[in-house]
């Protein structure tokens, strides 16, 4: 097949390529294209010949095309595909492009794909609107989430309600082992981090004290910060990090597998069915994590003051003669609004869920977005009401 | 090359070391379809999977032009890889992709196409399962008969030498569901593909088979193999014959 440049504008392209070969010799004659094709024309064959192909027929855009296809001895889709954008390339003045002496059976495949079919560009998706349409958009999605948080905490609170007064329709296993996953499985995590922050308060205050010779009340400090503030809301994200983004999670991949329809169609309301079991669990488990929170995190600020020789016995009268009642109950009254919103954001995330993988992804973060919103302005909403009521 | 291109030795496939299938054994010839059948549950899923090299065999082997995938690793083992594609019987399209770009996707790896040829190879695939039109489409936004097509189009991507296809024509209606068939017994006569599919189509196994495989639970092993007349008029198992004349296990 090998042959040299010759006379009257004739060039000749022949590609040998590892394995799979494909040849191509183009030549102009006589007001014709002639395009000889040969070999193997699979993916690997006719990647190297594909653009000189289509230089060619750029270059003569007018000019009718034939080509000779009698030397192709195998057309898999890839070598198709070649044959089908010879056949739509745009011609002037409707300048054929003719196709002879293909193999019958690679005929009959070719002839299935209609050329014109193929000419236009496939239809893509939208693309990005404008940036005044994009806000109004966002703005308007803004709002009706506003509308549908609302409408759940009033569905949630019905079912609660509801629950109150027939506590035998609540689904209890399912609750209890939820409150298994979300309280028990988290203690190790939880007193990680409890301990760990009573460490780094106690150390970080003491130095300050010190110098003032009052390491002692690092004792009513941390007593203090910890029962008020600090064990619920540690309390509060770890649980949005674990078991908010775990109800998130599970409820989006039950909408995704249509498990949520067929719950619906056995005439299950998913949020008694679903949700009630998970806020009723994290009511549950929350203040209890908390005042396990404090105790740890008390005893690590206990283990780092005895480096500043105060002795157990002085921190323990310090920390129970200046904490109240008072704080401790407030503390854990947070911990169950926390458990509350957490759950219930978690689960109406998941309920919110569009389709597809990608979908569960989108629905867990924003379920512990939103998670951590809401908590930091609960917290600051309760600071304020428990100023005013000298709490 | 010499020898069947696909086969199948001794297998025992199971899960949890318990064996569902045991003394599995075949040969599929180049260019041949060979159907797999067997009633619901009895490990036809199962069977292909282990064939693909998902499951590691309880027993036996799978060779496939020769080499053993479950024994193979790296480049070898993605070299068998590439000689074949898969169309699960879940569809199993990428989820954050639109269709175009699930057919796509192995093109851009594997070839050296520029974009313009990889994106008229995909539209051409999809136009063979008849989704020309629907490209842009998530595959969320698909019928079940759509997503089932479009898996089959990206199993066809690389134009491999084998397809292995479970249950391609379940839940279609007849008219698609033979023009599947067509479109197996074109591919198999003009390009000389393998193909090794998963059915419980009547119609479809006496349209395409070369050969079937009957498993059994109950047998935990093949039961019947030959050409579908064959099984349906001179088996003398009646659960084969149950199977070919569509009647109710009594
Ligand atoms: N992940 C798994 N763990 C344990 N057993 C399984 C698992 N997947 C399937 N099975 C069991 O293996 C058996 C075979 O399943 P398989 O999916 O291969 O069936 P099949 O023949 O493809 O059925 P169908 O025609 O309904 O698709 C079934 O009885 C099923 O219960
Ligand atoms: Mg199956």
């Amino acid at each position: 097949m090998e042959k040299a440049a010759g006379a009257g504008g004739r060039w000749i392209i022949g590609c040998n390529y590892r394995g799979g070969m494909a040849k191509l010799d183009i030549s102009t004659t006589e007001g014709e294209l002639r395009m000889a094709l040969g070999g193997r024309l699979d993916a690997d064959g006719v990647a190297p010949i594909w653009q000189q192909a289509r230089a060619a027929l750029d270059r003569n855009r007018a000019l009718p095309v034939r080509v000779e296809a009698a030397g192709v001895d195998y057309c898999d889709g890839a070598g198709l595909a070649f044959l089908v954008d010879l056949r739509r390339h745009p011609r002037q003045g409707g300048a054929a492009v003719e196709i002879q002496g293909l193999p019958e059976r690679f005929r009959r495949l070719l002839d299935q794909f209609d050329p014109a079919a193929f000419r236009s560009a496939p239809a893509a998706r939208q693309a990005g609107e404008g940036i005044f349409a994009s806000i109004g958009r966002s703005a308007a999605a803004l709002g009706l989430d506003l509308k549908s948080q609302v409408a759940f905490v009033g569905e949630a609170g019905r079912a609660l309600a509801l629950a109150l007064r027939h506590p035998r329709q609540v689904r209890w296993r399912d609750t209890l082992a939820v409150a298994e996953a979300a309280g028990v499985n988290a203690l190790p995590i939880v007193t990680l981090v409890a301990f760990i922050l009573g460490v780094i308060i106690a150390y970080q205050s003491a130095l300050t004290m010190r110098q003032f010779g009052a390491e002692v009340y690092v004792a009513d400090l941390i007593g203090i910060s910890m029962v008020r503030e600090l064990a619920p809301l540690m309390t509060a994200i770890l649980l949005a990090g674990r078991s908010g983004a775990a109800f998130a999670a599970e409820i989006a991949t039950m909408r995704v597998n249509e498990e949520i329809d067929a719950l619906s169609t056995f005439g299950f309301d998913p949020v008694p069915f679903l949700v009630l079991p998970r806020v009723l669990a994290a009511m549950v488990v929350t203040p209890v994590l908390a005042v396990y929170a404090d105790g740890i995190s008390i005893l690590g600020g206990a283990v780092t003051l005895r480096l500043f020789q105060v002795p157990l016995v002085t921190f323990y009268n310090e920390v129970f003669s200046w904490v109240q009642m008072h704080d401790l109950l407030g503390g854990l009254f947070k911990c169950l609004v926390f458990g509350l919103v957490i759950a219930g954001i978690g689960c109406l995330r998941g309920l919110q869920t569009g389709n597809g993988a990608v979908a569960v992804g989108i629905s867990t973060t924003r379920a512990v977005v939103s998670a951590l919103v809401l908590i930091v302005v609960v917290d600051g909403a309760f600071a304020v009401v428990y100023y005013h009521l000298g709490i | 090359m010499s020898g069947p291109l696909i086969s199948v030795q001794g297998l025992a496939v199971g899960f949890g070391g318990q064996p569902l299938l045991e003394g599995i054994g075949f040969e599929v010839e180049q260019g041949q379809v060979l159907v797999i059948i067997g009633e619901s549950g009895c490990g036809k899923t199962l069977l292909l999977k282990n064939m693909i090299g998902l499951y590691r065999p309880l027993a036996g082997r799978v060779l496939i032009a020769g080499t053993d995938l479950a024994a193979s690793e790296g480049d070898q083992r993605r070299a068998v890889q590439r000689k074949f594609g898969v169309a699960y019987q879940s569809g199993a399209l990428f989820g954050s992709m639109s269709l175009l770009d699930n057919v796509r996707l192995p093109l851009e790896e594997y070839t050296r196409l520029d974009d313009a040829a990889i994106e008229l190879v995909a539209r051409l695939k999809l136009s063979q399962v008849g989704l020309l039109g629907s490209e842009a489409k998530m595959p969320a936004e698909l019928s079940g008969g759509m997503q089932k097509r479009a898996a089959i189009a990206r199993a066809m991507a690389l134009d491999p030498a084998i397809l292995f296809l479970d249950e391609p024509s379940a839940g279609l209606d007849p008219v698609t569901a033979a023009g599947i068939d067509q479109l197996i017994l074109q591919l198999s006569d003009a390009q000389g593909i393998t193909f090794v599919v998963v059915t419980h189509e009547l119609a479809s196994i006496f349209a395409i088979a070369d050969r079937a495989v009957m498993l059994d639970r109950e047998a935990r092993g093949i039961i019947a193999a030959g050409k579908p007349e064959d099984l349906r008029d001179h088996s003398p198992h009646p659960r084969v014959a149950r199977f070919f004349h569509r009647e109710a296990a009594p």
